[in-house]
C-alpha cells in the first residue's frame, strides 16, 4: 500500500459523503459549502494525477467565482430555508430514479470493461506541467480548437447581454 | 525522500508564519503609530519603548476576553468563518520567494516554502478562496448588518478579482513564467513596474479592494452597517479577523513587490554592485554570497507598500458603494484589458523585430491609455455633479 493509494481512499471517501451531504442537507447555504469541499477534493484529486494546472483552474473557477456566486444568490434572495415544495411533476421522481439506476449501471459496466484492458494511465511528468503545457494547451485551444472555443465565447457574451437588457428593463419600470 | 526533507519543510513552514504573525503584530502598532503622527497626534507609546509591547498587551487583553456565541447564529459556520478567513492569509505566502539560497549543514536551503510551476495560478486560486470566511461570517451571525457587510464584500471581492487577474497576467507575459521565482530573476535588468507602470498601479489598487482597506472598506463601513460582517464576532474570534486583515495585507504587499518591483532583488541600477543578491563578499580570508540581503530587500519594499496604504487610509474617504461598482467595471476592467493588450503587443514586437525598443511602447501607450481614463472618469464626475445624479 503506498502512500499515495491511502490519500487516494482518504479522498475519495471525502468526495463522496461531501457529495452526499450536498444532495441530502435541508439548508441551501450547507449545500453549496459541501459542493465547496467537494470541488476542493476534484481539485486535489488532479495534483495526485500530475495536473496542477488544471487543478489550480478548478480551485479558481469553480470554487472561487462560481460558488461565491452561488451562496451570494442564495443568501441575497434568503433562500436558505425552503420548506419542500409540494410535488409539482408527480412523474419526476420515478424518472429521476430509473435514470440514476442507468447511470450506476453504465459506470459500473464501463469500469470493469476497462479493468479488462491492459492499458495504464500515467501521469505526465513534471515538465509537462510548467509554462510549457501552458502554452501547449493555448496552441491547441486557438488552432485546433478555435471553432468551438469562439463559440463558447459568443455563447457567454449572449449571457451577459441578456442579463444587462432584463435588469434594465426593471430599472426603467421601477422610475416609472 | 528522507526525513529531513520534511523537517527542513516543516521548520521553512514553522518560521513563515511566525514571521507573518510578528509581522502582524507589528503592523498594527506601525498603523498606529503612523496614523497617529498624521493626524498630529501622539499614538500608543506607553508600553515600552515607543509602545513596542503594545501588540503584546493587545494581545493578552483580547485572550482573556469574554467570549460570546450569540442564541441565534449558524453555530458551526459561525465558528468555522474566522479560520476560514485565517488559514488562506497565511498559505497564500507559501509560494513566495523570500531570497535565493544558502548553505548550511551541507545541503543547500531555499528561502521558500514551495517552489510551485504554477505559482500564479495558485496566488489566484487561493485569492479567491479567501471571500468565504467572510461570507460565512455574515451569514452565519444572523444579522442584518452583518448579512449586508457580507454581500457587499463578495460583491466587491468578485468584481475586483478580474482586474487582479488580468494583472497576475500582465506580470506571466512579461516574466515568461507562472513560477514566481523565475518572475523575480526576469526583473534583474528592469522593474516590471517601470516597463509597466500603469499595471503596477492597477494592481495596487485592486489589492486594497481584496483586503478590504480604505477607501473600499465598505464591508466594514461603522457608521452604516456598526462593523459589517464581524458585528457579532468578540475577543479571539474577532482577533482572528482581525488578524487575518492584516496578515493579507503584509502577504499581498509581499506579491506586489514580487510581481511588480523586483522581489526580493535589488533595484536593478545596483546590478553588478556588491549590494546584488548574487555578489559574493570577502571580508579577510572569508568569502560568502550576500543571499541575507534578499529578505532586507524584500523586507524593503513590503514597509513602503504598507506604508502607502495607511497614507492612503489616513487621506481618503470612504468611496461610495455605486461609484465603487462603476469604478471597478466600467474603468479598472477596461484599463487593465487594455494595458494587458499593449503589454502583450510590445513583448510580440520586441520579439519579432529582435530589438529591446520596442519594448518602451508599452509604458508609453499603457500610460496615454491611463490619461484618457483619468480624462474620462473627471468628465463624468463634473457632468454628475452639476446635473441630476
Amino acid at each position: 500500500m503506498t502512500s499515495e493509494l491511502i490519500v487516494f481512499l482518504v479522498l475519495s471517501l471525502v468526495a463522496i459523503s461531501s457529495a452526499l451531504g450536498m444532495a441530502f442537507s435541508r439548508n441551501a447555504i450547507y449545500s453549496a459549502l459541501f459542493l465547496v469541499l467537494n470541488f476542493v477534493t476534484v481539485a486535489v484529486f488532479y495534483l495526485l494525477l500530475g495536473a496542477p494546472l488544471i487543478a489550480m483552474s478548478q480551485i479558481t473557477v469553480y470554487a472561487g467565482a462560481i460558488m461565491v456566486l452561488f451562496l451570494f444568490v442564495i443568501m441575497l434572495l434568503g433562500a436558505e430555508n425552503l420548506a419542500p415544495l409540494p410535488q409539482a411533476m408527480p412523474w419526476q421522481r420515478p424518472l429521476a430514479f430509473i435514470l440514476a439506476v442507468t447511470l450506476v449501471v453504465e459506470s459500473i459496466y464501463l469500469i470493469f470493461a476497462r479493468a479488462q484492458l491492459d492499458t495504464v494511465i500515467t501521469a505526465p511528468d513534471a515538465a509537462a506541467n510548467s509554462m510549457e503545457s501552458l502554452r501547449e494547451m493555448a496552441m491547441t485551444l486557438f488552432n485546433q480548437f478555435l471553432l468551438p472555443f469562439e463559440i463558447t465565447s459568443i455563447l457567454l457574451l449572449v449571457a451577459m447581454v441578456g442579463a444587462i437588457v432584463l435588469t434594465n428593463r426593471e430599472k426603467r419600470k421601477a422610475r416609472a | 525522500m528522507d526525513w529531513t526533507f520534511w523537517l527542513e519543510w516543516v521548520i521553512k513552514g514553522f518560521v513563515l508564519c511566525l514571521i507573518l504573525l510578528v509581522g502582524f503584530a507589528y503592523l498594527t502598532w506601525y498603523e498606529r503609530r503612523a496614523l497617529a503622527r498624521m493626524q498630529v497626534r501622539v499614538g500608543p507609546n506607553r508600553a515600552g519603548y515607543q509602545g513596542l509591547l503594545q501588540p503584546i498587551a493587545d494581545a493578552v487583553k483580547l485572550i482573556f476576553k469574554e467570549e460570546l456565541t450569540p442564541t441565534h447564529v449558524y453555530k458551526v459556520v459561525f465558528i468555522l468563518a474566522p479560520i476560514l478567513t485565517v488559514v488562506p492569509s497565511l498559505v497564500l505566502a507559501a509560494v513566495i520567494p523570500l531570497g535565493t539560497s544558502f548553505n548550511m549543514f551541507g545541503r543547500e536551503i531555499t528561502l521558500h516554502v514551495a517552489s510551485l510551476n504554477v505559482g500564479v495560478l495558485y496566488l489566484m486560486s487561493i485569492a479567491s478562496i479567501a471571500v468565504y470566511g467572510i461570507v460565512l461570517a455574515g451569514w452565519s451571525s444572523n444579522n442584518k448588518y452583518a448579512m449586508l457587510g457580507a454581500v457587499r464584500a463578495s460583491a466587491q471581492m468578485i468584481s475586483y478579482e478580474l482586474s487582479l487577474g488580468l494583472c497576475f497576467a500582465i506580470a506571466v507575459v512579461m516574466g515568461n513564467s507562472l513560477n514566481l521565482i523565475e518572475i523575480v530573476e526576469a526583473q534583474k535588468d528592469m522593474w516590471f513596474a517601470v516597463l509597466q507602470p500603469v499595471g503596477a498601479f492597477i494592481f495596487l489598487i485592486v489589492t486594497l479592494a481584496e483586503v478590504n482597506r480604505a477607501p473600499f472598506d465598505m464591508p466594514e463601513a461603522e457608521q452604516e452597517l456598526t462593523a459589517g460582517y464581524h458585528s457579532e464576532y468578540s475577543g479571539m474570534k474577532f482577533a482572528l479577523f482581525f488578524m487575518a486583515e492584516y496578515q493579507k495585507m503584509i502577504v499581498i504587499s509581499m506579491i506586489a513587490a514580487t510581481l511588480f518591483f523586483g522581489g526580493y532583488r535589488e533595484i536593478w541600477f545596483l546590478k553588478d554592485t556588491f549590494l546584488s543578491v548574487d555578489a559574493i563578499w570577502t571580508i579577510g580570508t572569508w568569502q560568502f554570497q550576500a543571499w541575507f540581503l534578499g529578505p532586507i530587500y524584500l523586507l524593503l519594499k513590503v514597509i513602503v507598500l504598507l506604508f502607502g496604504m495607511i497614507w492612503i487610509r489616513a487621506t481618503w474617504p470612504r468611496i461610495r458603494y455605486d461609484r465603487l461598482m462603476a469604478f471597478g467595471w466600467k474603468v479598472l476592467l477596461p484599463l487593465s484589458f487594455i494595458t494587458a493588450f499593449i503589454t502583450a503587443v510590445g513583448i510580440l514586437l520586441a520579439q519579432e523585430f529582435d530589438n529591446q525598443l520596442y519594448m518602451y511602447s508599452i509604458p508609453v501607450f499603457s500610460i496615454i491609455s491611463a490619461l484618457i481614463a483619468v480624462v474620462f472618469i473627471y468628465r463624468d464626475l463634473r457632468r454628475k455633479s452639476h446635473g441630476r445624479i
